[in-house]
């Protein structure tokens, strides 16, 4: 099908956007890359009176890294953070679950187009960055006319396909604090093919000791849930040394922590020992790495 | 700023200046093909799965279903018909993919082939071919494209085949 009638307005200034955003009300969208709003359109399940296209403002497509994290612009697209790109190298080296998670979102031509901040903005629980924000306890940064204000993750998101930002408002950039020092990380899913939503995915935080045993270990799941959740599995590998700790044990673990939900593509069951297997792996797979990093010093 | 209903885009379409008057709701997809009669970019599930819709805007491969007409205002877009070059004799010599599809039998009913061309074209284009072409590589490249005939099998064989051939040339 084709998307209802509309207005268009394409701002060149993010306060001429925001102008435009109050002055349409309620029936206005923000489209970014397209990728999600574009389908909803077409499927007739979304039928704004006004999309502001914010693609011609100026200032949103930086990666900007630093030793405290990451600042990811509106418009820099997901293909950004990949590969061979100056930006996404230096924020590899500041938080590498971004280009991690990023691989596993949709093919490259979607990659091309949709946005990181967009997929967080649009909050969809199969979507891989709304865990990584989570994970990373990152933050956004949203622009109304009344001014500029950062909103943690746990206050951004409410349920599926929702959060707090509402009215006028721009999420102008999302933050993914640094990697902590002695840690590593790891992202794995499950799809039906590459670049697929996953059917269960997620990503680990390991933390070692100056020993190189386990101190703290956190995951995040995709397609589990409503709404980002990070869970602590440190208990069930404490003080465990790196190199034999038991992840089968926290894989078991988080399995008793997750609600996954039942739908078209896997029963909750199956999603659920998804959730414990992923999680054996990519401990071990954040361990090795954190490891390398404690001897690295 | 006011917001309009209906708007003229100006780009440029396989090298040659056009404009079109078109609503705003209208899709590229629809604009290439009904605005502009070129209908070689096919549209299957208008909703950014199949890949069958897949152009170049300035160079990087996009799903012109996701994209608005009045998005590409100013832009470069090249379709499968600008794929091939003319050659000296008023003929056109196919691009390395084409020529790739029809020498590996690539395509039956062909519908989904002028995204699978685009998408195959910029990703060979955009690679050191140099460099061996993994499967994974392949797999990566063709992944969010979706064909009922073939079975895959001999599309990537025509990956493999014209990479060899761009890095010969190369
Ligand atoms: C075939 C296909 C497969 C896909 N696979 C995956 C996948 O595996 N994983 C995944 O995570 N995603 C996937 N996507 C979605 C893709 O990642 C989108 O790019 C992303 O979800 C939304 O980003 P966008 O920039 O395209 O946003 P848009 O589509 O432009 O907007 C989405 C929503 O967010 C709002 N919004 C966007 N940006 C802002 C902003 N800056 N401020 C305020 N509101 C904003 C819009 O108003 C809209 O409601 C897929 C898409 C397709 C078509
Ligand atoms: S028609 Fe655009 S992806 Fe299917
Ligand atoms: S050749 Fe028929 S769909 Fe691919």
């Amino acid at each position: 099908m084709k998307p209802a009638p509309f207005r268009y307005a394409d701002p060149l200034t993010l306060d001429e956007a925001l102008a435009v955003l109050s002055d349409e009300g309620e029936g206005a969208k923000v489209l970014a890359g397209g990728q999600s709003l574009l389908p909803l359109l077409s499927m007739r399940l979304a039928a704004p009176a006004t999309l502001v296209d914010i693609n011609r403002v100026p200032g949103l497509d930086t990666v900007k890294a630093t030793g405290d994290g990451v600042t990811v612009g509106a418009l820099v697209r997901h293909a950004r953070l990949l590969g061979g790109h100056p930006d996404a190298m230096a924020a590899a080296r500041v938080q590498p679950l971004l280009a991690r998670a990023t691989a596993n979102v949709a093919h490259p031509a979607i990659r091309n187009r949709g946005t990181t901040v967009g997929s967080i903005a649009h909050a969809d629980p199969s979507g891989e960055m709304t865990s990584v924000l989570a994970l990373t306890d990152g933050s956004v940064t949203v622009a109304t006319p009344n001014g500029v204000e950062t909103v943690g993750w746990r206050d951004l998101f409410v349920g599926p396909l929702e959060t707090s930002v509402h009215g006028p408002a721009i999420v102008t950039s999302a933050f993914f604090p640094a990697l902590a020092a002695h840690s590593g990380t790891a992202f794995a899913e499950v799809a039906r093919r590459k670049g697929d939503y996953a059917v269960c995915g997620g990503g680990v935080v390991v933390t070692l000791d100056a020993d190189r045993r386990v101190a703290a270990v956190r995951a995040a799941y995709v397609s589990v849930g409503l709404t980002p959740e990070v869970h602590d599995l440190t208990d069930a590998v404490i003080g465990q040394p790196a190199d034999s700790a038991d992840w089968a044990a926290a894989g078991a673990f988080a399995r008793t922590l997750v609600d996954p939900d039942t739908d078209l593509h896997a029963s909750a069951d199956y999603r659920r020992l998804l959730v414990g297997v992923l999680t054996e792996r990519m401990l071990a797979e954040a361990a090795a790495e954190a490891s390398a990093r404690v001897t690295g010093e | 700023m006011s917001t309009d209903t209906e708007r003229t885009v100006t780009l440029t379409v396989n090298g040659v200046p056009r404009e079109a008057t078109v609503p705003v709701r209208r899709l590229l997809s629809d604009a290439l093909r009904h605005d502009l009669g070129l209908t070689g970019t096919h549209v299957g599930c208008e909703h950014g799965v199949c890949g069958a819709c897949t152009v170049l805007v300035d160079g990087a491969p996009v799903r012109s279903c996701l994209m608005l007409a009045v998005q590409v205002d100013g832009h470069e877009v090249t379709t499968v018909e600008g794929l091939a070059h003319a050659d000296h004799q008023g003929g056109q010599v196919l691009h390395p993919v084409q020529e790739a599809f029809r020498e590996c039998h690539a395509l039956q009913c062909g519908f989904c082939t002028p995204g699978f061309l685009m998408t195959i074209a910029a990703g060979l284009e955009g690679r050191d071919n140099s460099a061996e072409l993994t499967e994974e590589e392949v797999d990566d490249m063709v992944g969010g494209n979706l064909c009922r005939c073939t079975g895959y099998a001999n599309i990537k064989k025509a990956v493999h085949h014209a990479a060899a051939t761009m890095r010969d040339s190369e």
